[in-house]
């Protein structure tokens, strides 16, 4: 798959599968890319060439059929600071077309599980982040897709928060959906089942950390990153 | 000293929010200075303070030996800021951005060159471009030298590198190193726990107080625990295990490994050969190491937690 802008190889000719219940991490300096790819599976933006499927949809023809099957949250964009926590849940399922009754059941559900009982009619911008970021996650699974992309979603957030929120990553991955995220802490990266690193527009590395690890002899993802990402033309654009 | 906290406290929302509490800490002359934490931590609110944008409640913290709120337009002249937030003129040219920022300062890109030299070369290639179109490196690079295009004697830089890939994080700290040698002081503030051990000093942050003040060394040194790293293949199904076990304290995943402590540490050779002969996992390796900041950080976080949520088991 590849997009350009005029000239611009944004994304240039890359090919990747990602398994189903797969945790894949997608890594790349600023500027490598992954924005301008994760829009395209996000049913957002169409390829100039090449062919894609995300949750078995074309991304050229079935833009609309991606969105309803896929999550997405990211550091930015989070929930609606005005509205209260249960709100928030019947908003996002609402769009999703979920059921008054279900999103009630589901909604009263989530908000135990997240020990977030008492909080629950109190407005989201009261919370602190990280409950927000945990939050934020739980709503973009609400709706059951296939697939949830998650982009930078522990930015900012302190480490035990972090921990906790890979803790419901891997749990949403053992209960079948799929995790697409990226991030810029390289220890997360050790978290994933397998990671891609782009660099200027492709994908130069893609395989298990271990074995990512064994093929760049570096003792974490931070030097396998690093030694990548350094050969980058296009960051010093 | 060039920078020295009494006390500060700040509270928004008619006392409602806390977002710094009771802060001491001082920074010598070409010392570099780290505040670390997450978000919230109230690491922008002090910094606001110290550049004269923000008064405190109470306390009171002096810059150059010159008071924050009496002597706010001298401090303005000697202190080079650079705001979390990117703030320079996104229609301006790299080269106007310098300039501009140079003659508020009453001074001239030339007469100071010397100093930005080493940041500016890296970026003149596009000096001609304007600044919003730059990359998120780049822009970082053009703050910086507008930071220190009057020679100020103190930077404070607000989480420069937050969403700032691997390689320009790294090079962005070489820079500072060389500020250093300039005997300019640096307070910086950084999310990243990774990027404390390029700092002379620290102080850990967490929900306006600090928890902390040391050298990194130091603060690792004082880890109260012997810690131990857990590998295995099926690493978070361990994980779920050792948080279970009653022995455990804390396991946290770092990277590849767990990090665990026990509730003691008399006899906690045998425990390690106990915990490997029930696992029963055939690539299971526990070893002890050496804490991190992060590790430190989790640990006084665990210990001043008042609310339960940040339990670790």
């Amino acid at each position: 798959m590849s997009k350009h802008f005029g000239d611009f190889k944004a994304v240039d000719r890359i090919t990747f599968d990602v398994n189903e219940g797969e945790i894949f991490g997608f890594l790349g300096a600023n500027g490598a890319g992954k924005t301008t790819a994760m829009r395209i599976l996000c049913g957002l933006s169409f390829p100039t060439s090449g062919q894609a499927k995300v949750a078995g949809y074309d991304v050229y023809r079935q833009q609309e059929k991606i969105k309803k099957h896929i999550g997405y949250m990211s550091q930015k964009f989070s929930l609606y600071d005005n509205l209260t926590i249960l709100e928030n849940i019947e908003f996002y399922g609402g769009i999703y077309g979920i059921s008054r009754g279900e999103i009630r059941q589901r909604g009263d559900a989530l908000v135990k599980t997240l020990g977030l009982d008492k909080e629950a009619k109190k407005l989201v911008g009261s919370l602190p982040l990280g409950w927000k970021q945990k939050l934020a996650f739980s709503v973009a699974i609400f709706h059951r897709p296939r697939i949830v992309f998650l982009d930078e979603p522990t930015g900012g957030v302190d480490p035990i928060t972090r921990r906790q929120f890979w803790d419901m990553i891997y749990q949403a991955a053992n209960e079948g959906i799929t995790v697409f995220v990226t991030t810029h802490y390289m220890d997360e990266a050790e978290y994933c089942n397998r990671v891609t690193v782009m660099v200027d527009g492709r994908v130069e590395a893609l395989d298990t950390p271990a074995r990512l690890k064994r093929q760049f002899q570096s003792d974490s993802m931070d030097g396998v990153f690093y030694q990548l990402a350094r050969k980058a033309k296009r960051t010093s654009d | 000293m060039m920078v020295e906290v009494n006390n500060i406290n700040k509270t928004y929302n008619e006392g409602e929010i806390t977002a710094v509490n009771n802060v001491s800490f001082a920074v010598d002359k070409g010392e570099i200075f780290g505040l670390i934490g997450p978000d919230g931590a109230g690491k922008t609110s002090i910094f606001r303070i110290l550049t004269t944008l923000l008064l405190p409640d109470s306390g009171s913290a002096r810059v150059d030996d010159l008071d924050v709120v009496k002597d706010y337009q001298e401090i303005r002249r000697r202190v080079g800021y650079m705001p979390g937030k990117f703030s320079l003129y996104q229609d301006l040219t790299v080269e106007e951005n310098l300039r501009f920022f140079a003659t508020v300062f009453n001074t001239t890109l030339e007469e100071n060159y010397h100093l930005i030299e080493d940041i500016y070369q890296q970026i003149a290639p596009f000096k001609t471009r304007r600044a919003g179109k730059l990359s998120g490196g780049m822009k970082q690079k053009l703050a910086l030298c507008c930071a220190l295009i009057h020679r100020p004697q103190v930077l404070f830089l607000d989480e420069p590198t937050t969403g700032v890939d691997v390689v320009s994080r790294k090079e962005f700290w070489e820079m500072l190193r060389k500020l250093k040698q300039q005997n300019i002081s640096i307070l910086v503030s950084t999310p990243y726990m990774d990027e404390a051990d390029l700092c002379d000093r620290i102080a850990l942050m967490q929900n306006g107080s600090i928890m902390s003040i040391d050298t990194p060394a130091n603060i690792v040194e004082s880890f109260p625990k012997n810690l131990y790293a857990a590998k295995a293949g099926d690493i978070y199904t361990l994980l779920k295990q050792l948080q279970g076990d009653e022995v455990v304290e804390s396991c946290f995943a770092f990277g590849e490994a767990l990090h665990l402590t026990f509730k003691s540490d008399q006899d906690a050779d045998n425990t390690v050969k106990r915990i490997v002969a029930e696992q029963q996992l055939d690539d299971l390796e526990i070893s002890r190491i050496t804490p991190t900041i992060e590790d430190s950080f989790i640990r006084l976080m665990r210990e001043n937690a008042t609310e339960t949520e940040t339990d670790g088991k």
